[in-house]
């Protein structure tokens, strides 16, 4: 069956079986191959994507859900890779294997958002369907306050 | 201008102990021991790490496996620094497998560091001798009076200059240096090492760069799943296999008859399906069905069940220990005295599952005899001395890209997906991905034992233990132990109290299992250090004191020869210094605990503290590490992210257990087996005690401590002891 998508922006179509999770299109069919399988029941949070501005599991979504969306995976975050969120995430060295991060960085970037400045707790909240098994989440959550900080000063500077 | 890998500095041939380590491996180091050839390098060719290109950059190979320790940063770290250029100028590349050039090329047992700290250091400074000969060459001068700075060559503090990349091509001409004329840098030249380095995969990392094992594509190359039999050695008696193969982007579907023995190292038996795509071999396996035959070789599979090994130790544990691993003293006597008093208790731990966040798997492509593979493996060469048993071809006809990966923990110094690539790629002649699922990776691992444990100590009248008397419940076969199932005879207090006695029994088990992060270690920390907070409770004394008196004491010759007391005895001071220990409050549900414990090679002291809820919902506030790793920390980057990575592991084995049903594995996915989010991550005080040995790994050591150091946080919080893990069998969960 063919679909129109659009991914980071850009108009695509795929001709897949319409209850193919949307991350094996990005993956197998878009070479997309930022977001990550993890689990395919939607627990880890490695394939998140930004969907209409919120974070998705794409494992778990079909790609006919996609259809008419507007679909930002971690590739199409920023031009250049130096979204705040990414650049803290290096100032800071929080991958350890780094094969949830683009994950987390999606979750984070959805969180901002529509809340520029959280706190730790709307932090957890965010973030706690994202798991990170090598434990950086100390990092991430300072990561992201970093970002909020410097995307603040950007803001009213 | 592009050099090509003939280009590479004519270092020439130097000489280094690769065995260095290895006469450190006890067990149950020695698990990982069958997986990594350490000797397979006569010496490191330094010429094989460095390229240096005439707009002076350098590339440096990183030669092991990267599976998030940080290795690919750290390792040329320390290239760079003795080379002396900037890591400005530096681009890191993974070097194949070629342990005749590069060494020992492997991830396990926390041995990167200490095992390249000289040989690394001696190729950088090689480097650096070989520009300051060149220079001094073309000048006509004294190379006395050269010095190095920032990739150049400075001839009296600068009025000449050359650059490396200016130097280059006369370098590739000159002999080896003597080994007499190389020096090290002191600690306090170094600009590199000991710096704060992020990643040099971090820009790939956070723009989603196809970078890990599960991105790796070939032309033509096909997707495989292997559908394996829930219960572990079963085989296919029948298969649906033309109804599968009649799916949609289906290309094959065939049974692998293979070994069922579970622990023989080639290719399992199973069904699998090759597609087009990933997605579609998973889909068509939803339709498969296989009849498989669980008698063969798994007969007793009824018994393969977590409730009848309980029932089995429990009948064991109060017996006298089959098997002995060290005793000396009076075990019998001294704990039988009218004045001793005996603290005694049954402890035990259940089986467990890397669960690395990227599945197990590998892209091989097989064509005209000779095979490709593209695989992260923690021990590559193991992985390709498998494959070509199972093909039957040569070693030599086997190039291995070792791609970064998506967590190790010690799952992937097996290599059975390596085979699995190779295989199903020679019999559908085309390059394929073999990759699992989760519920594959969770019901086809080589789990962290199970085990139990019954403890008896004797204290005298002053509160002192005269008497420690351990008796492990483990598996395997008469006396030969599982992997990663057996204890050795350096294990704390052995050697530092009167009378002794350590020993084992055994129960059969069939289930694979293997070296998880911190081996053995990971299981006898939280055993060893809970039942030491116990005695000490008992003789109403500071577990702090009664373990630094212990650490004091030397009988029948002491504890483990590679661990000197004094160090742990420093981490564990110091940690009580920096978290407060002495002016602690317990009680209304706040409490904390501390433990220690020294394994490969290095020495780590953790405190937590805790509060528990009157749900007995457990939130860890905040944990203080102290760890003494040698001389020079390489990267505080990565140093500090291993000791934090390993106190979120080592929490969240206070929650998650597999467990075995009639020889399957009853947790197959995250939503049964939870793993710490960011919501319970402590407040995290991290140091390192500095002292004069040689640098060594973080992989491991800082994980064992922090479980008991939660769990007798939870005492003083609670006055209830966890002696069963996961908690959650007590009632007891993370907040």
């Amino acid at each position: 069956m063919s679909l129109s998508l659009k991914i980071n922006g850009q108009p695509v179509q795929v001709d897949v079986s319409p209850d193919t999770p949307l991350l094996w299109v990005l993956r197998e069919h878009l070479d997309l191959k930022g977001p990550k399988f993890g689990c395919g029941v939607g627990s880890c949070g490695a394939c998140t994507v930004i969907m209409n501005g919120n974070a998705m599991r794409s494992c778990i979504t079909p790609v006919i859900a996609a259809v008419n969306m507007e679909v930002t995976t971690i590739e199409g975050l920023s031009e250049d890779g130096n979204h705040p969120l990414q650049v803290a995430w290096r100032e800071l060295d929080v991958p350890q294997c780094g094969y949830c991060q683009a994950g987390q960085i999606m979750s984070a970037a959805a969180l901002l958002q529509h809340t520029p400045r959280p706190t730790d707790e709307q932090i957890n909240d965010a973030m706690n369907g994202n798991l990170c098994r090598c434990g950086t989440y100390v990092r991430i959550r300072a990561a992201i306050h970093k970002a909020a900080d410097q995307a603040n000063t950007a803001h009213s500077g | 201008m592009q050099l090509s890998r003939r280009h590479f500095l004519q270092f020439g041939a130097l000489a280094v102990g690769g065995g260095l380590a290895i006469v450190l491996y006890d067990a149950p180091w020695s698990e990982i021991l069958p997986f990594v050839d350490v000797f397979a390098a006569g010496g490191l060719s330094p010429r094989a790490f460095i390229q240096i290109h005439p707009n002076n950059t350098v590339t440096i190979l990183s030669k092991d496996p990267e599976i998030g320790q940080g290795i690919r940063t750290s390792l040329p770290m320390i290239i760079a620094d003795e080379l002396d250029v900037d890591w400005s100028q530096v681009e890191v590349e993974q070097a194949d497998l070629d342990q005749s050039i590069y060494g020992a090329q492997f991830a396990g047992g926390s041995m990167a560091t200490p095992m390249n700290w000289d040989p690394l250091r001696t190729v950088g400074a090689t480097g650096r001798r070989l520009m300051v000969l060149a220079a001094a060459r073309r000048w006509g001068v004294a190379p006395a009076d050269c010095t190095t700075s920032a990739g150049r060559v400075l001839y009296k503090s600068g009025n000449r200059s050359l650059t490396y990349g200016e130097l280059a091509s006369e370098v590739a001409k000159l002999p080896l240096p003597d080994a007499s004329s190389i020096t090290f840098k002191k600690p306090s030249e170094y600009h590199i090492i000991g710096k704060f380095t992020s990643g040099v995969d971090n820009f790939a990392i956070t723009t989603g760069k196809p970078l890990f094992g599960i991105d790796v594509t070939v032309p033509g190359m096909l997707y495989a799943v292997i559908d394996k039999c829930p219960v572990f050695g079963g085989t296919v008696r029948h298969a649906n296999l033309d109804e599968i193969r009649k799916m949609s982007g289906v290309r094959d579907a065939f049974v692998i008859a293979g070994d069922p023995h579970t622990n023989n190292p080639s290719i399992e038996p199973g069904v699998a399906i090759v597609a087009d795509t990933w997605w579609q071999a998973q889909a068509a396996r939803k339709s498969l069905k296989v009849d498989w035959d669980t008698t063969a070789e798994s007969p007793t599979s009824p018994d393969q069940s977590t409730e009848i090994f309980n029932q089995k130790a429990a009948k064991l544990l109060p017996q006298q220990p089959a098997y002995d691993i060290r005793s000396y003293g009076d075990i019998n006597s001294a704990l039988g005295e009218p004045s001793t008093r005996v603290v005694e208790a049954d402890y035990a731990y259940p089986f467990l599952a890397h669960a690395t966040l990227e599945p197990m798997n590998t892209a091989a492509h097989y064509k005209d005899g000779k095979l490709e593979i593209w695989t992260q493996s923690q021990t590559p060469g193991d992985g390709r001395r498998l494959a070509a048993q199972a093909l039957g071809i040569s070693e030599s006809d086997i190039t291995v890209h070792m791609i970064r990966a998506g967590g190790g923990f010690g799952r992937r110094l097996r290599n059975e997906y390596v085979v699995e690539a190779a295989w199903v790629s020679r019999k559908v002649k085309a390059p394929v991905h073999v990759l699992w699922s989760r519920e594959d990776d969770f019901s086809h691992d080589a789990y962290r034992p199970a085990g139990w444990h019954h403890l008896r100590a004797g204290l005298d009248s002053k509160g002192r233990v005269t008497a420690w008397s351990q008796h492990l419940v483990t598996f395997g076969e008469g006396k030969k132990t599982a992997s990663s199932a057996g204890m050795g005879p350096g294990e704390f207090p052995a050697g530092r109290v009167a009378n002794y006695q350590l020993g084992y029994s055994t129960i059969p088990l069939f289930l694979r299992t293997g070296p998880m992060r911190a081996p053995g270690a990971n299981a006898y920390a939280f055993v060893g250090q809970s039942f030491l907070d116990e005695v000490a409770q008992a003789a109403g004394r500071d577990p702090l004191d009664v373990q630094l008196e212990l650490l004091a004491n030397s009988y029948n010759g002491g504890g483990d020869p590679h661990y000197p007391p004094e160090r742990l005895a420093g981490v564990l001071r110091q940690v009580a210094e920096e978290s407060g220990w002495r002016k602690r409050k317990s009680g209304n549900g706040q409490g904390m605990g501390i433990a220690a414990y020294a394994c490969h090679l290095g020495f780590c002291a953790q405190v937590a503290h805790v509060s528990v809820d009157s749900q007995n919902r457990v939130r860890v506030h905040e944990a203080w590490s102290v760890a003494d790793v040698g001389s020079q920390i390489v990267n505080p980057s990565a140093a500090r992210a291993q000791v934090e990575g390993a106190i979120v592991d080592g929490m969240g084995q206070t929650l998650i257990a597999v467990d075995l049903k009639n020889g399957a594995v009853v947790q197959t996915n995250f939503p049964q087996y939870p793993l710490p989010r960011i919501h319970q991550t402590p407040k995290m005080n991290i140091s390192f005690r500095i002292t004069e040995n040689s640098p060594t790994g973080l992989g491991e050591p800082a994980l064992p401590p922090i479980i008991p150091a939660i769990t007798n946080a939870i005492f003083a919080a609670t006055g209830k002891r966890i002696r069963t893990l996961p908690m959650t069998n007590s009632g007891f969960s993370l907040a």
